[in-house]
């Protein structure tokens, strides 16, 4: 062997070796490149996680913008009566007093189709209201000076002829072209509010002399022929007060909210219009204030009131305990600086854009209480405005006709940090709640993002299970490393370690499917075993001694488990024996029955024992192993010095050994609350999931976890609720990593103490 | 630290019951692990178990039931009456019986209660049949006749048992045959037409004009196809009109006749007259078909191969990203970096990813890849999908990728344990011999740290192998279409979804219409999945311990 190599060596001249290094000397370099290059960009990668979960997370406290696109004139040089925008933001209407309404296009100022409203009796037939009604079905109501009136409906339409993309535009009579006759007195229609939804309408008048009527309109398509036949019938509302300023019908046509006395609201419920009776009858405003602009927001629930002074309030009708409505002032606006003089309601969220006399605009999120955006100052003669189905666009139209369209990046208005943590009135509830509801059937539906109930079923899953597992862990931690022999000990800190291996989908599973509904019939028999087994434990250490030598010699120090093995066995098949006769003698047969009854606890059988038991038995193995490895690293010198002092074994545990290792053991604590905090799919499977606050033991929760798990995949991407389940992500990760930094820390500290000592 | 202690009067002040009770505590916690493996053990084995079918008779002219035993408990008559149970007088406890009765077409359940005072006596009749079926779950009852090919043979049940068999012998043929059509060629055939879709797509794409020879090439791969698939389909229906020959007749314990086609039937015995040896074959069998087969009846019923499958293909791939990911990191950080307040940071960092939830993983999974990433490259290499997404939805490859940044930690610092156990006398050694720095990692230092990684990649694979909620969300179903690996070029197809054990479990347990019947099927799985991890972490374990020694013995 040495021969061959010496000859190898000698074979290679100078200038081969001097090339061979060179060679070498490359790839060593190119090694190291390697390696840094690649160890840097997994690192890189692994903290990517970090900065990609901020990256999505972030988009939610950003603002809004707004921001003006082009401003051009309209078809007509007047001021028109309303403003409607299609879905792309491409084609205006406008409508004018004369009942003509123009279609025309916001990129070349063409127009593209012009319809007549209204064929007009006469000359002296003038369109005195029109009102918007829903934003979401676009249905307008209109009233003239003779006391007719009709609903029609924008529709665009998009379609490909040729493959080219062309949007057709136009007007819907939904209750037919030929006009109703809203009163037959013929009186002018001084204020008109109309909603059309399901082949039925209805139209709400308040006439020139003051009286305020309900046309209900029904079409009937014909059985065979499905010609439409659209029968109406109009009821006077015995209103008193004669001088109304505003009527809104909401879009179910069941409330009507009228406006008087400057600043008196009024509902009514018109579903049965020919008894029409009031709910409720509130001032709203101060008494030298006025109402100057009020609407309904989407899903016509909320009604939002603009005054004089540029106060802004939203109200809704609340049942109270006796089952009946009141109109209450759920929250306070940011107000604007002058009297409001437009309020414009958003398609489908609950956020509305605000116009004052001052010429400012704002847009607010109703839900958020949250003033999203602001521009000041923008116009000095504005008409009307209308905001795009998809929020992404405003027209502003002043009184000369010209036209701005404004673009709006307005993604999450929802997300304020009173609506991720705060109690949050919300619609149609009868007090401020902490809400998680993140979608619904419908629309309109007002998206109830309150991360609280989450963060609060994460900490009593944790909290229980800490409940559980600590006990059990730190002082099976401390027998172990301090009393059990060489032997057993290897043989036991293995086999709880294994534990932290067992997939915890198999524990969800034990823990939803036998655990719960066993726990469910032996509750009494569960909380005999915390009382039970303890006691036989001591029972057996005070009767140990009396045992005959020769038994007593057969265990070896440091056995002890093995011997209570049984024992506890014993205790906890007694207890759940003896709990069935309770159950039985005291609470009638039935404990979880029994609670209920008597003391209204509610009893879920997948509760927040069952969770707690499961994930302790998940976190034992972390808490223990850490633990031990603290308390076995204690110096032996410390114990030995204790122990010669004449303390007993227990005293050096508790005076010695606990403070000396009591970091160590603070630190296995926190990595095990960490795992319990993440922990998924057994809180997912051993709960109901159900977000409720409620500190009852028998009761389950919602977990910030595993409601990541239920809703990810079937969140969009990119929606409000996308970026908050990634928030709920970011606080798990922030929250575990910081504790499990925290443990580390104070671990290495303790590990140079030791080295110290 | 000697208990003898207690043998002084003051025992009391010695703590010693103290002492005693921390190793209750020890006892305990050894109860909880050992009962927890011990139950889903015992559950998971004694599932494929052919027991006994019993027959009861209902007092008061009820009739009989019949069926297998499913479990009894002692249950408070309080209890039962608020589940509105009629119950006896007189008594505060009353033993029932769960009843495994089986055809659920008749009666619409399959499990029923019995308490013990409905019921006179407990009977074993020999001649009950035991039918699995493919749908419907299983029926219970007598064997009275067998039709085929247009005879009636009625007549004692040990003749009838034979020609059964032959009949069933000539069943699974056929079965086979239709399945290896349905599957494979078809799907095959089904394979290679949705190809020439996408290409005809991207012809179209490209803006090639419709007078392209190449579009005349793809109408003529299709009528090709197509004639294929005609000849396939006629040799089905040849086949489907084969297996639809036979049935037999069942009465059940009722009485009611019943017809059963033979080819649903998937397995017909006679529990009560197997001997032992005819029960573990039967046994083995069932075992067989869990391992091996693909699930029938909403997963509740058959085998969990394609989720075995699944889980081994995941976990493989994963451990072929994550193993050079954590060596070369762990190098990086061991003997490049420079060892200073940043190292030491990041080391700590990185140890603490591995105890970052798994969700969150899952949500970056979701959001990073399946989204970004998979939507990019749908976008750049597969437009002629559109909009159908290849790679921009949850999938094998997906999944693999986060859970192998999951376990990149435990590689790293299992790797990272591994190099700085190796003695300084050993590099020190070769540098003196004039090796450079790539040569001494390369030849002395990575050779010795190779357990080291083996014992991190092992137990990247455990923790892998056990992981659900991540998977939820970047790729797992519970009912996957087909294999991530069949004979349909490229052969493995990273874009698909696929079944996991850990999921399984999850889904048949907690989202099956029929949880009660799965429920055996659930434990059955949960025991393979348990063996399978333990049995990775002992091996990590062994390693790890053979791997100290090793260096305890160079270090002296």
């Amino acid at each position: 062997m040495n021969e061959i190599d010496v000859k190898y060596v000698t074979n290679i001249g100078e200038f081969d070796k001097s090339r061979r290094d060179k060679v070498r000397n490359l790839k060593d370099g190119l090694f190291g490149l390697f390696m840094s290059v690649g160890g840097v960009s997994v690192i890189g990668a692994i903290l990517l996680i970090f900065f990609y979960l901020l990256y999505v997370v972030l988009p939610l406290i950003y603002g809004a913008s707004i921001e003006k696109v082009f401003s051009i004139d309209g078809p007509r040089s007047e001021s028109s009566l309303l403003l409607d925008i299609d879905e792309y933001d491409e084609i205006g209407l406008n409508i004018y007093p004369d009942g003509v309404a123009i279609f025309s296009s916001l990129l070349d100022e063409k127009i593209i189709k012009r319809s007549s409203l209204f064929p007009f009796e006469g000359p002296s037939e003038t369109i005195t209201s029109v009102a918007a009604g829903d934003p979401a079905s676009r249905v307008y109501a209109v009233g003239t000076s003779s006391g007719r009136g009709n609903l029609f409906q924008a529709e665009y339409e998009l379609t490909y002829p040729e493959d080219r993309r062309v949007i057709i535009p136009r007007i819907n009579f939904p209750s037919g072209q030929e006009p109703l006759v809203l009163d037959s007195k013929g009186d002018a229609i001084r204020l008109v509010s109309g909603q059309f939804m399901d082949e039925r309408g209805t139209v709400v008048s308040v006439t020139k002399d003051g009286r305020l009527l309900v046309t209900i309109i029904t079409v009937e398509t014909a059985f065979l022929s499905e010609d439409k036949e659209i029968v109406y019938e109009t009821f006077q509302v015995n209103d008193t007060s004669k001088n109304l300023t505003e009527i809104r019908l909401d879009v179910e046509q069941r409330y009507l909210v009228t406006v008087s006395g400057g600043g008196i609201v009024a509902l009514w419920d018109v579903s049965d219009p020919k008894r029409s009776n009031l709910v409720d009858k509130v001032s709203v405003v101060k008494p030298n204030e006025k109402i100057s602009a009020i609407s309904f927001l989407s899903g016509g629930i909320s009604l939002v009131v603009g005054t004089g002074s540029g106060s802004l309030q939203q109200w809704f009708p609340v049942r109270d305990e006796n089952n009946l409505y009141t109109l209450r002032k759920i929250r306070d606006f940011e107000p604007m600086p002058t009297e409001i003089t437009n309020i414009k309601p958003e398609h489908f969220r609950k956020a509305f854009a605000v116009t004052d006399k001052g010429g400012n605009f704002a847009l607010y999120h109703a839900t958020a209480n949250n003033k999203v955006a602001d521009v000041v100052g923008l116009f000095d003669d504005l008409s009307t405005l209308a905001i795009s189905p998809r929020s992404k666009a405003v027209l502003f139209a002043d009184s000369a006709g010209q036209l701005d369209l404004f673009k709006v990046d307005n993604e999450h208005p929802e997300i304020s940090l009173g609506a991720l943590w705060g109690e949050i009135w919300y619609e149609s509830r009868s007090e401020p709640e902490y809400v998680w509801q993140s979608s619904a059937a419908n629309s309109d539906f007002e998206p109830k993002y309150s991360l609280t109930p989450l963060v609060f079923g994460t900490l009593k899953a944790s909290f229980y299970s800490m409940l559980f597992a600590v006990p059990l862990a730190i002082f099976g931690a401390i027998y172990t490393a301090y009393f059990m022999s060489p032997r057993m000990r290897s043989i036991v800190k293995p086999t709880i370690e294994i534990m932290a291996a067992l997939p915890t989908v198999i524990l969800g599973f034990l823990a939803g499917l036998w655990l719960a509904p066993y726990l469910e019939k032996n509750l009494a028999g569960f909380f005999l075993i915390m009382l039970f087994v303890p006691s036989i434990v001591f029972l057996t250490s005070i009767l140990w001694p009396s045992v005959p030598r020769v038994i007593r010699e057969s265990v070896p120090d440091g056995w002890e488990s093995l011997l209570l093995v049984p024992i506890v066995c014993l205790g906890i098949w007694s207890s759940l024996t003896l709990g069935t006769v309770i159950e039985i003698q005291f609470f009638g047969g039935n404990l979880p029955h029994w609670l209920n009854l008597h003391h209204g606890i509610s009893y879920d059988q997948r509760n927040s024992i069952v969770v707690g038991i499961a994930i302790g038995f998940a976190v034992i193995p972390t808490i223990f192993s850490i633990s031990e490895d603290a308390v076995f690293g204690v110096p032996r010198s410390l114990t030995m010095g204790s122990l010669a002092l004449g303390a007993t074994p227990w005293q050096t545990v508790t005076r010695v050994i606990l403070l000396t290792a009591s970091p160590g053991i603070f630190s296995a604590v926190m990595i095990g609350m960490g795992r319990a905090v993440g922990e998924t799919m057994i809180v997912l499977m051993a709960t109901g999931n159900t977000p409720i606050m409620d500190l009852n033991i028998f009761q389950g929760f919602r977990a910030l976890s595993a409601n990541i798990a239920v809703e990810m995949p079937e969140s969009e991407v990119n929606s409000t609720h996308y970026r908050i389940l990634f928030l709920a992500a970011l606080v798990l990760f922030l929250s575990t990593f910081f504790v499990n930094t925290l443990a580390e820390v104070v671990r290495q500290r303790l590990r140079k103490k030791y080295a110290n000592l | 630290m000697s208990l003898m202690a207690n043998r002084r009067p003051h025992w009391r002040t010695s703590g010693t019951p103290w002492v005693w009770l921390t190793a209750g505590t020890v006892a305990f916690s050894l109860i909880l692990v050992l009962g927890v493996l011990g139950m889903v053990g015992y559950q998971g084995i004694i599932h494929f178990w052919p027991s006994s079918v019993v027959q009861i008779s209902l007092k008061g002219n009820q009739g009989t039931a019949l069926g297998e035993v499913a479990g009894s408990e002692n249950v408070s008559v309080a209890r039962l009456r608020d589940q509105g149970v009629q119950t006896p007088e007189g008594m505060s406890q009353v033993e029932r019986l769960l009843l495994k009765t089986g055809n659920r077409k008749i009666y619409g359940f399959d499990f029923k209660w019995f308490n013990e005072t409905d019921y006179d006596d407990l009977s074993l009749p020999p001649d009950v049949a035991v039918i699995e079926r493919e749908e419907w779950g299983n029926f219970y009852g007598f064997l009275v006749g067998l039709k085929f090919d247009g005879q009636i043979l009625k007549g004692e049940r040990g003749q009838l048992e034979l020609k059964l068999s032959e009949m069933m012998a000539r069943r699974y043929e056929i079965k086979e045959k239709i399945l290896r059509v349905e599957k494979s060629e078809m799907g095959a055939l089904n394979y290679q037409m949705d190809k020439i879709r996408l290409e005809r797509r991207k012809l179209e794409l490209d803006q090639v004009p419709g007078s392209d020879p190449r579009f005349a090439d793809l109408d003529f791969r299709v009528s090709e196809l197509e004639e294929q698939y005609i000849v396939l389909g006629e040799s089905l229906r040849e086949l489907n009109q084969m297996i639809d020959r036979d049935s037999i007749e069942m009465i059940t314990t009722q009485g009611e006749p019943v017809i059963l086609d033979v080819k649903d039937l998937v397995r017909v015995y006679f529990p009560n007259n197997m001997n032992i040896f005819q029960k573990f074959a039967h046994y083995f069998a069932k075992l067989w078909e869990f391992i091996t087969d693909d699930p029938r009846e909403a997963n509740t019923e058959g085998g969990i191969f394609p989720a075995i499958f699944g889980t081994v293909a995941m976990v493989l791939l994963m451990a072929v990203l994550v193993t050079p990911f954590g060596v070369v990191a762990a190098i990086y950080l061991n003997e490049y970096a420079a060892q200073g307040a940043l190292t030491k940071i990041i080391r700590i960092a990185v140890n603490n990813l591995a105890g970052v939830p798994s969700v969150v993983y899952g949500v970056f999974g979701l959001g990073f890849f399946v989204y970004f990433l998979g939507g990019t490259i749908d976008s750049l290499f597969f437009e002629a999908n559109a909009p159908a997404p290849v790679f921009g939805t949850p999938g094998l490859m997906w999944s693999s990728l986060t859970l192998a940044l999951l376990t990149v930690p435990v590689v790293i610092v299992s790797t990272e344990e591994g190099l700085t156990r190796i003695p300084r006398s050993i590099r020190e050694g070769s540098l003196a011999l004039g090796a450079t720095k790539a040569e001494t990692l390369w030849r002395t230092v990575l050779p010795m740290a190779t357990p080291a990684m083996m014992t991190g990649l092992i137990l990247a694979v455990a923790r892998a192998a056990g992981e659900v909620a991540p998977l939820m969300m970047v790729g797992v179903v519970k009912l996957a279409p087909a294999l991530p690996v069949d004979g349909n070029f490229p052969f493995i197809h990273l874009d698909r979804k696929f079944m996991h054990m850990g999921f399984h479990i999850y889904d048949v347990g907690f989202q099956s219409p029929n949880v009660e019947a799965a429920r055996p099927l659930v434990y059955a799985t949960s025991f393979l999945l348990i063996i399978l991890i333990i049995s990775l972490n002992m091996t990590a374990i062994k390693i790890r311990n053979s791997l100290r020694e090793k260096y305890n013995a160079t270090e002296t």
